[in-house]
């Protein structure tokens, strides 16, 4: 796709080109309006870009994790990582456990180019936390307002998984789930060991195509009456090959099998003619007109440096929560002093990522197993969806909300860092000895990791640095941060969890199992699901939009992504981040063809 | 108490690490060997296929790829199924890692070049000979002492650390090679039609069944 500059009135423009940028895009271009997308990274084009077969020898360093590729050499991420030369942030306490830390990337599609897949749909408790426990706040709507955009993103971009019917863990509708991969031996151990222990086991969801999407049946379900969108997106579904069950998801994925933006969001927009887009295009601020209305946006070029200005009848803000809260902080006016739609004093508060936590084990059985195939979906056949509500209900647990467990094992392409630490089983065998024991011990290890929910607190926010800006000369943003008591002890409880199925399994811990909470949790930022900053309500005074992500005091203006989140339910956020910008789209047009915008 | 013999070693160690303790301090004056490159930077490019010191120049003398190759020979010697560390690029590998120009990398630069000055010392002080012209037997008498931390003697406790990271390097660099998949009976990376999961015959063997319990 090549990024193109239209010099015209655009109806919308699109600030971000990740999931929300990207289903926003989608849905308004689909319905005919003019769009223009502006991306502050660089054109992406996984077809070509994607390392689909590279071996570890084939990268420097074998391909392990630098300060310059967090994730490993070959790891989608463009131009990104915890720290961006030249784009700076500060925090506000030396505190290493006081402190944010923001992943970002610079490239068209965002992160959905190396994120996880895993795409789980919130549950109607996740809804309504505050009224089920006191805690944090609810948002203005409900599980079923949101259910059909949750059965439009799925049949669109494609989820595999299953419908068990447990507890605030929704079951999708027929025909919108694709069928879950075959598990792995690693799985179906735990699955046998864990159940025991009273924890449910269930086929995992992740946006991967495990066969060829249904584009006989969904595009007239997706777009009801416009045959010109269920015709390109049917076009689009066949372009998509189904996975062929090799090479790791987080290189991206050139036969576009699994869901990013660049793959399946974008090429379909384009190719309504509908859509435009500018990379390199870093947005500073909205623009404001004297009528009180957005007008536009003021952005740096980055390739010349030079500043530039887009107009457009509404403007959305879907460039990741933090970065939305900046454009609005940094758009001041006498009318809005206190940086754009912030009559509530809200952006930028009650930021949350997720709470993580993770063990290994290493298991006997697993050992010595005859060679097979084990690359499959490329992880997540089964996961643990959370199992306490009831428990927390009656007041058993000492935390107030929920985690899901993530797992992976098998025998995965060996890589740096597969065999490390072996010399805790070995006893500091070399030699001869040394490659029997690798022999025997490769396949048999299994990772847990937990993901759970944070609980919205006043001490866990972001705001402008007075004294910081990047290289383009925009103010930078500086970070508050601090876990309660119900995350640490929440990962704690993972711990614990972690070693209870690594005994079940006949296993040993590799490494400390962490009884302190406040050791077992993971740095504010580093599971990278940061969302909120910006939240939605039903009360202008409390919130900064409404449950359509427009912002209360800016009609034409709508925050599309995570910001808008007043809870950061142990789901991972991207599945509802795009359910959430196809419902907000839904109404922006509405309201265009209602003159209304 | 430190003997004589230790002092010795020591004192050897440390001079063939000097230039890499000044090099943090005077970064004007740099030596060739030492790694004043940049890294590949935010945006490499992703489907090239690269060799060591093509990216940063490699940067250890001759004297230490000799020391480098006998030691990750001995940690991972030829067999019938498989290669020797040497063969497979393994000395290339650790040249490359500790020439990088990233912390992790340029604080195991540290450990290794100490390291290997360390195990020549040692070898010269044992058998009179470098520890790359050693038989297997000496080189084990050495290793043995050294292979795993927990039992280590006081004295040997820094060049315990040493080779079990070293251990981790020639591991790591070894086992993600073509070779080293083939070792160990990886055989995925390749497209397949359908994924069908494990066969029933092995499922049963382990006691698991198909079906969710």
């Amino acid at each position: 796709m090549t990024p193109t500059a239209k010099h015209k009135q655009y109806d919308v423009i699109v600030v971000g080109s990740g999931a929300a940028g990207g289903q926003t895009a989608y849905t308004l271009s689909m319905e005919g309006a003019k769009v223009l997308m502006l991306e502050a990274g660089r054109n992406y084009i996984p077809e070509q870009e994607t390392p689909m077969f590279q071996t570890p020898d084939q990268a420097p360093l074998r391909g392990a994790a630098t300060p310059e590729k967090g994730f490993g050499f070959y790891d989608a991420t463009v131009d990104g990582g915890w720290t961006v030369p030249g784009e700076p942030y500060s925090q506000s306490s030396d505190d290493p456990r006081r402190r944010f830390a923001w992943w970002r990337s610079r490239m068209l599609g965002g992160r959905t180019n190396h994120w996880g897949r895993i795409s789980l749909r919130n549950g109607p408790y996740d809804f309504k936390p505050h009224s089920r426990d006191g805690l944090g706040f609810d948002w203005p709507m409900s599980y079923d307002d949101v259910a059909p955009y949750y059965d439009k993103v799925e049949r669109l971009i494609g989820v595999y998984g299953t419908s068990e019917g447990l507890e605030n863990t929704p079951n999708s509708p027929d025909g919108c789930l694709l069928p879950p991969p075959a598990p792995l031996v690693s799985d179906y151990l735990v699955q046998q060991r864990a159940t025991r222990l009273g924890i449910p086991i269930i086929p995992g969801h992740r946006a991967v195509l495990t066969q060829q999407l249904d584009f006989k049946r969904s595009p007239a379900l997706l777009h009801p009456g416009n045959l010109k969108a269920q015709k390109i997106i049917a076009a689009h579904m066949q372009q998509r090959a189904a996975c062929f069950w090799a090479t790791d998801c987080g290189r991206g994925c050139s036969i576009r099998a699994n869901y990013q933006s660049t793959t399946v969001h974008l090429p379909p927009a384009l190719a309504t003619g509908n859509l435009h887009i500018v990379t390199d295009a870093m947005v500073s601020e909205v623009l404001m007109g004297r009528d009180g209305l957005a007008k536009g946006v003021k952005y740096i070029d980055r390739i010349s440096g030079g500043e530039r200005v887009a107009a457009a009848r509404v403007v959305v803000l879907a460039a990741s929560a933090c970065e939305t809260v900046r454009i609005l902080l940094n758009s001041k006016s006498a009318q809005f002093p206190q940086g754009l739609a912030n009559s509530s004093g809200r952006v930028g508060r009650y930021l949350m990522d997720t709470v993580g936590s993770s063990l290994r084990g290493q298991v006997p059985l697993l050992e010595s197993l005859p060679p097979q195939n084990e690359d499959g979906a490329s992880g997540h056949a089964f996961y643990a969806p959370w199992w306490g509500y009831q428990d927390q209900q009656k007041g058993r647990l000492d935390f107030a909300r929920g985690y899901h467990i993530e797992f992976g094992g098998g025998r995965r392409m060996p890589d740096f860092g597969t065999l490390r630490g072996i010399e805790s089983l070995t006893g500091g065998s070399y030699g001869n000895k040394l490659k029997d024991d690798a022999r025997r011990y490769y396949g048999s290890f299994v990772g847990f990791a937990g993901r759970g929910e944070m609980i919205p607190n006043e001490k866990s926010y972001c705001e402008v640095d007075p004294n910081l800006k990047d290289k383009w000369g925009i103010p930078a943003l500086r970070f508050h941060w601090q876990w309660s008591d119900h995350e640490t002890r929440q990962a704690a409880h993972m711990q614990k969890t972690f070693a209870g199925i690594i005994e079940a399994m006949g296993g040993r811990v590799m490494g400390e199992v962490k009884s302190d909470g406040a050791e077992a949790i993971s740095p504010g930022g580093f599971i990278i699901h940061e969302v909120g900053g910006a939240m939605m309500g039903a009360d202008r005074k409390t919130s900064v939009t409404n449950q359509w992500c427009q912002t209360w005091d800016v009609k034409n203006l709508f925050l599309n992504d995570g910001a808008v989140f007043v809870s950061n339910a142990d789901k991972n956020p991207t599945l509802t981040i795009m359910a959430l910008a196809w419902r907000a789209s839904d109404h922006i047009a509405r309201l265009m063809r209602r003159k209304e915008l | 108490m430190t003997d004589r013999r230790t002092t010795i070693k020591w004192m050897l160690a440390a001079a063939a690490a000097m230039p890499l303790l000044n090099q943090r301090a005077a970064s004007a004056e740099v030596s060739a060997w030492l790694p004043t490159a940049n890294g590949y930077g935010g945006d490499p490019k992703l489907t090239k296929i690269y060799h060591p010191g093509e990216v940063w120049p490699l940067t250890l003398s001759a004297a230490q790829r000799r020391t480098a190759a006998a030691l990750c020979n001995t940690i991972l010697p030829g067999d019938a199924r498989s290669p020797s560390a040497e063969s497979v690029g393994i000395v290339d590998f650790i040249d490359e890692w500790v020439s990088a120009p990233y912390t992790r990398q340029l604080d195991d630069r540290r450990i290794v070049l100490e390291g290997l000055a360390w195990m020549d010392a040692e070898a010269l002080l044992r058998f009179e000979k470098y520890f790359a012209e050693l038989d297997e037997s000496q080189q084990h008498a050495i290793c043995d002492d050294i292979c795993y931390e927990p039992k280590a003697a006081a004295k040997f406790a820094r060049a315990a650390k040493f080779f079990t990271r070293y251990r981790d390097l020639t591991v790591g660099g070894y086992y993600s090679t073509p070779a080293g998949h083939q070792d160990l009976g990886y055989i995925g990376n390749v497209p397949l039609l359908k994924f069908d999961g494990p066969p029933v015959e092995l499922l049963r063997k382990l006691g698991l069944g198909k079906e969710p319990a």
